[in-house]
């Protein structure tokens, strides 16, 4: 154990990095992105001097291993600043966390319970008409882009119908009613596409599972059906949801609901880089890029030790083949 | 109910009767089991012989109402002492399951739940009929595992099933079937998945706890080696009927049906000086899509002959044995003299 958390935490240092020169790479080849013209603003474009002057302040004229020394080390410093405004970068992204959190937990409940509810229920009933609606239900959910279907909410449920306010993040420790009430729509958005793929994958699994010999001795051992179901061919077709769950959950923290945080103008991390990709920013391009980053590499970890206790046949570390 | 004329024990403990399964596929009705009936009495090991395809597995699965499906049609009937288990609801077979009726597969391999331990597995089954708390529950699983022979029971009982050899996890399934203390046990291939020497050891513990226990078992197979080791019957089952049925010295010793011949002449004798090729039955089995009326094995047969498009009854032929039966037309004088090939018996055609 304490060897495969040594390994992980030595490849997760090494992915940070990675990430980080590619995302400074890319951003000093993409034309217009100059920072320190950036900084000068609009109205001081053609000021050769200021820009010289900035160029020295800010260190732009150095190399750029030297830059990215610098920026790293502002990053870890927590003195980040944006070339834009001069805001600091990791406090912005420390106030915009409650919000992303809160969307993507909310979500996360909402398209795990629903999609295992509609999965379970498809595989049991399999080939007939619930099981059929559901599949047409899941192949919509899948389909629908999220842009169009936030859109199609607001204009339906907060512009013609007044039920639910457009946007806005209210905080849980504030008001958790008034929390719930605006998130409401967020989460059914950022949701709807897992349920869909979710519920077929686990339909698929438990099929598999059901035609397993072990669930043949369940039956032979005389339990009930329900637990059959249940403790034998649910639980064991979880695993592989699982696995999945933790990898698209840390990809949906780590920035996968940018769109939906900027369509219900939530101020989450999300909606930040949003805004930073407009302006060719980079310092909170760049954190916010390591900070998905460590998610992703996080939520990998932690899906690895959930699967070795779901699965015994799994180890970890010295004794894993 | 009355005493029956067959079993050691007097009364039959199961009493099958003309039971049919069939199951409607996408190229048409597929009839798996036809016509099948027979009596198992207490302490009786019966074995169910035959190619793979022959219904023994599907006979043995209909029993316990393991082949319920929304595509099966199944009829006749299976008395567990008197209660029919064809006609019972689904809630009354799962009291049977397990309780009654224990049931051991052929793949130890693949039959145990994966990431449950194996005492939880066994706690489970037993707490599915008696209700008694985990801790006593727990206590008889060890009991079971320690007499099937697990060494260190008490502590392998909570090893994952990927941890036990597939010997050790036969024996863990036979104590999970046995835990309950049923009349009867199914085992479906119990040895197949399994080397020589384990093979040995499962039949052995087999045959103990049938003579400790006075257990009823049906034993599935195709290996007649196992058969002779430790079964009193024998039904030998071809393309979904039962063909011949008999003791097993009627069966190896005096086999009536060439479809029994071709199965004893295709064995490996270690007795002869020289070894020579293995004889086989020509042919495949036929499709259980498209049996027609009369008698399935003729296609394959050297000896068929112009009565046998016409199914022959399953019934004794032969005036010294009452319990011999067979389907087969040839008279007894032939059929003495067609099985003899080399000197043994065998599925030849007459030079």
């Amino acid at each position: 154990m304490a060897r495969f958390a040594v390994r992980r935490l030595l490849g997760m240092l090494v992915v940070l990095f990675a990430v980080s020169v590619i995302v400074f790479l890319i951003f000093n080849v993409i034309p217009n992105s100059d920072p320190a013209a950036r900084i000068a603003g609009q109205k001081s474009a053609g000021d050769a001097q200021l820009i010289h002057n900035i160029e020295e302040e800010w260190g732009f004229d150095e190399s750029l291993p030297v830059q990215y020394a610098t920026m790293m080390k502002l990053i870890f410093s927590g003195e980040l600043v944006s070339y834009e405004n001069q805001a600091n970068v990791v406090e912005e992204i420390e106030a915009g966390i409650p919000a992303t959190l809160s969307l993507c937990v909310g979500a996360a409940v909402i398209w795990m319970s629903l999609a295992i509810l509609f999965g379970y229920v498809s595989a049991i009933r399999a080939g007939g008409l619930a099981d059929r609606l559901l599949t047409i239900l899941a192949l919509i959910g899948i389909s629908m882009p999220v842009f169009w279907l936030a859109g199609i909410l607001l204009i339906y449920l907060t512009f013609k119908v007044e039920l639910f306010p457009g946007g806005g993040y209210v905080g849980l420790t504030e008001d958790p009613v008034d929390w719930a009430y605006h998130l409401i729509l967020p989460w059914v958005t950022l949701a709807v596409l897992y349920i869909g793929f979710y519920s077929r994958l686990l339909r698929s699994n438990m099929l598999d599972t059901m035609n397993e010999d072990h669930v043949r001795t369940a039956r032979a051992k005389g339990l009930p059906e329900h637990r059959v179901r249940t403790r034998h061919v649910l639980r064991n077709s979880l695993i592989p949801i699982v696995t999945l769950f933790g990898l698209d959950f840390g990809a949906v923290v780590g920035g996968g609901a940018i769109l939906t945080e900027s369509l219900f103008d939530l101020h989450g991390v999300g909606q930040y880089a949003a805004e930073a990709v407009g302006k060719l920013d980079l310092p909170p391009l760049m954190a916010i890029t390591l900070f998905g980053a460590f998610f992703i590499v996080f939520f990998n970890t932690l899906v690895d030790i959930a699967y070795a206790k779901l699965d015994p046949r799994v180890q970890l570390g010295e004794s894993a083949q | 109910m009355t005493a029956g004329a067959a079993g050691v024990g007097g009364a039959p403990l199961l009493r099958v009767r003309d039971l049919s399964v069939s199951f409607a596929t996408e190229g048409g009705r597929l009839q798996a089991v036809q016509g099948v009936s027979f009596d198992l009495s207490p302490g009786e090991v019966v074995a169910i012989v035959g190619e793979s395809g022959s219904g023994k597995s599907v006979t043995a699965q209909t029993i316990v109402g393991l082949t319920r499906s929304p595509n099966a049609r199944i009829e006749g009937m299976a008395e567990l002492r008197g209660d029919d288990l064809v006609a019972a609801g689904e809630s009354e077979l799962q009291r049977v399951r397990g309780n009654r009726i224990g049931m051991v597969f052929q793949d130890p391999m693949t039959s145990f739940n994966p990431v449950y331990r194996i005492g939880a597995q066994i706690v489970e089954a037993i707490r599915a009929h008696r209700s008694i708390d985990d801790r006593e529950a727990r206590d008889l699983a060890v009991e079971m595992l320690d007499s099937v022979g697990i060494p260190g029971a008490a502590r392998r009982v909570d090893d994952y099933p990927h941890q036990f050899s597939g010997g050790m996890r036969q024996r863990a399934m036979i104590a999970m079937a046995l835990a309950l203390e049923p009349e009867v046990l199914i085992a479906d291939e119990p040895t197949t998945a399994l080397d020589v020497t384990v093979q040995a050891q499962i039949l052995g513990l087999l045959g103990r706890l049938n003579r400790e226990r006075g257990l009823a078992t049906i034993l599935i197979t195709h290996d007649l080696g196992v058969v002779a080791e430790v079964a009193d019957r024998v039904l030998v089952m071809y393309a979904g009927r039962i063909v011949e049925q008999g003791s097993v010295d009627e069966i190896f010793y005096d086999p009536q049906h060439p479809y029994t011949w071709g199965l004893l002449g295709s064995l490996a004798r270690l007795d002869e000086d020289r070894p020579r090729r293995l004889s086989q039955i020509p042919g495949a089995p036929p499709s259980l899509l498209a049996l027609d009326g009369g008698c399935a094995f003729r296609p394959r047969c050297p000896h068929a002959f112009d009565r046998c498009p016409q199914l022959p009854a399953l019934e004794a032929r032969l005036e010294e044995a009452a319990d011999h039966l067979d389907r087969c037309w040839l008279t007894a004088e032939q059929k003495r003299e067609r099985r003899l090939v080399e000197g043994r018996i065998g599925l030849e055609a007459p030079a």
